[in-house]
């Protein structure tokens, strides 16, 4: 048998005949436990997580207790890095979207639009997008803001305890991931919005459907909300917990309904517009609170907010029947639409039949955009929009290549989780809890 | 860069005719002049009078798709950063944190920190940027300054080595705390680990024949 020790000092390895052999050692144990045992505090460190139902998917708490108050909190993430940043770079800059879309995945419509609008900045076509591809993209958001708020309300009372309300939320969320299903052939991960617009147009009756389920969604979001504003222990457990203030929210760069619960009004979709927001009406919620309570009653209130803001889009859309869905310039502009065939959607047969049967070019061109893409110019550009957790702002980077050269993600679950320390140290074991669902936080954004 | 990397054995621009297939020099958008436009030329006039050591620090400006970009020497990022928070005229009480950029090409700037700023107060947006080489990456923290830098901070670090002297616990955020190497570098390739199982290897991606 013959030894060779490597020099990793957490787990040396030795190569016997058999193979190798690692043993973990951090033979410190004993010493650890004596030292301890001097102290004469009451200090326990408790791990939460990652796999644990009430830390909002595989988010890890350490926690440092005296009895049952937290005196320290830090969270720990990375469980569900997946690379996508690095991933874009790799690929054309309109599979970018497909990436992109599944970092936050209650939100892919604000990651896909995010994407989209900084891209097409970068390109300069910013001003051509075409009215209606605005419309539809307002449109998902909102819709998209609906469900995402849903599951946040939802998942918040049941980590609290509450579990009806996620049945009704849930509920309610199916009915708006239908809507999603109907317009873009997908539930979730839709890469519907494309650099230039959308990947295709509203399917018929789209906008009578759309009504329907608004006016639908109007009335059952009472019963939410009668389940859950009123309800005594839901109170205890949400008001005057997760306290963190105007000062504790710009320093830690945290936004959104956060943010709003200190009373500032800021929402990107009325001090700086995109996608045509300015032409909306709607009013930006604000309640002073700084609390899990406040914040809940600011998601509740934006789902009607939101619903206003469909039922505007979708009278626009009436007007703009017809209108194209995306960028003029053939040289930017996905080639094909979509359609439903026998087996399934894909290309339009219209289109096949034209680059197969008729038009060599228009098959160069099919085969050179979808494989190479198109050109970007050198140079960065920052877009922020307001997603349902806070500003999410993408940061891209061209080197006048047809792929990207570096894509950030400002991720407002991944800057928001911070503000854990804050708002939950001094509280009750219990209450971080309520503080981190007030928080909102997607673990597929936060680690990205 | 020019090295054969990535998947399916594409190389440059991933251009399939060849047509495209032209070299093209790193990202280089052209300092601005005055007037700059829009509130820039407000930001940088209040930056100036705040800031002694204005043309000292600020290498360049590039105003550049609508959006204003300073430039900013290393050793000078906190003083520069207290300015812009502090200065009523200015007011960036936000910071919507750090995105490393790593140009192989750019010799002795070769790693990038971009810090997209927000101010609320007057509802402005700009954006800091600092470059330092690859053999020497040192950024003071802006932690102190914008306490939510912190993870963002850990995550450029994690992603590209850049060590911002000063943060109270620079440790990854993201990879495991033991791993090897900084996967958002360009030199580092695309799910590049062999995957170790009982014993028998499974080549990362990059290296697998069937790829290339």
């Amino acid at each position: 048998m013959t030894t060779n020790f490597t020099k990793d000092s957490y787990a040396p390895s030795q190569e016997t005949t058999e193979g190798r052999v690692y043993a973990v050692t951090g033979g410190d144990w004993d010493s650890l436990v004596t030292e301890i045992g001097q102290t004469k505090e009451e200090r326990v460190v408790v791990n939460m997580g990652p796999q644990h139902p009430s830390t909002h998917g595989v988010l890890r708490l350490v926690l440092e207790l005296e009895g049952e108050t937290i005196t320290e909190a830090r969270a720990g993430i990375g469980y569900l890095h997946t690379g996508i940043e690095k991933n874009c770079e790799y690929r054309t800059w309109t599979q970018g979207v497909t990436y992109v879309t599944r970092m936050d995945y209650l939100a892919p419509l604000f990651n896909e639009t995010a994407y989209c609008l900084s891209l097409e900045k970068l390109l300069g076509i910013t001003e051509q997008i075409p009215e209606r591809a605005s419309q539809i993209r307002v449109l998902m958001m909102e819709l998209n803001r609906i469900s995402s708020h849903m599951v946040a309300l939802g998942t918040g009372a049941l980590e609290l305890g509450a579990l009806s309300p996620m049945i009704f939320a849930f509920r309610e969320r199916e009915l708006v991931l239908d809507l999603f299903e109907m317009i873009s052939g997908l539930r979730m991960n839709m890469a519907y919005i494309r650099p230039g617009g959308v990947a295709q147009d509203l399917p018929q009756g789209a906008t009578a459907k759309i009504r329907k389920t608004v006016k639908q969604l109007r009335h059952n979001f009472k019963d939410n909300e009668k389940l859950l504003i009123g309800n005594t222990i839901w109170m205890k457990r949400t008001q005057n917990i997760g306290y963190l203030d105007l000062a504790g929210c710009t320093t830690l760069g945290v936004t959104g309904p956060v943010l709003r619960s200190t009373g500032l009004p800021w929402d990107l979709r009325k001090t700086q517009p995109y996608c045509g927001y300015e032409n909306y009406d709607f009013e930006v919620i604000t309640n002073n609170t700084c609390d899990v309570y406040g914040r809940f009653l600011i998601r509740m209130a934006e789902l009607e907010q939101s619903l206003r803001i469909v039922e505007q889009a979708c009278d626009k859309l009436d007007k703009s029947q017809g209108q194209p869905v995306m960028v003029e310039d053939k040289k930017i502009a996905w080639p094909a639409q979509l359609s439903i065939g026998a087996d399934g959607q894909g290309n339009s047969l219209e289109h096949i039949r034209e680059i197969m049967g008729e038009s060599m070019e228009a098959l160069i061109h099919h085969f050179k955009i979808v494989t190479e893409g198109f050109r970007v110019p050198a140079g960065q550009a920052y877009v922020p929009i307001e997603s349902p957790r806070g500003e999410v702002g993408v940061h891209l980077v061209s080197d006048g290549g047809t792929r990207p050269y570096r894509v950030h993600f400002r991720e407002p679950s991944f800057n928001n989780l911070q503000a854990t320390a804050a708002m939950s140290e001094g509280g009750m074991i219990a209450d971080i809890i309520g503080a981190i669902a007030s928080i909102d936080p997607v673990m597929g954004g936060v680690d990205r | 860069m020019s090295q054969d990397q990535g998947l399916f054995g594409v190389h440059g621009t991933g251009d399939t005719s060849g047509f495209g297939g032209l070299v093209r020099s790193a990202i280089s958008v052209g300092s601005a002049e005055r007037p700059y436009g829009s509130y820039f030329d407000d930001v940088a006039d209040e930056l100036e009078r705040a800031y002694p050591d204005f043309n000292d620090a600020i290498e360049r400006i590039v105003v550049d798709r609508g959006e204003l970009t300073l430039h900013i020497k290393a050793a000078k990022l906190q003083e520069v950063a207290l300015k812009l928070r502090d200065t009523p005229s200015l007011r960036f009480e936000m910071c919507m944190g750090v995105s490393g950029v790593h140009y192989p090409e750019d010799s002795g700037r070769e790693l990038h920190a971009v810090y997209p700023l927000l101010s609320l107060t007057h509802n402005r947006r700009i954006r800091l940027e600092v470059s330092v080489p690859q053999n020497h990456p040192h950024i003071p923290t802006l932690v102190e300054v914008w306490g939510g830098n912190n993870w963002h901070e850990r995550e450029t670090f994690d992603m590209f080595g850049i060590i911002f002297d000063g943060h109270p616990g620079l440790t990854r955020i993201l990879m495991p705390d033991d791993w090897p190497g900084h996967p958002q570098r360009k030199d580092y390739p695309l799910g590049g680990i062999p995957i170790e199982y009982k014993g028998a290897t499974v080549p990362a991606p990059s290296e697998r024949r069937s790829y290339r």
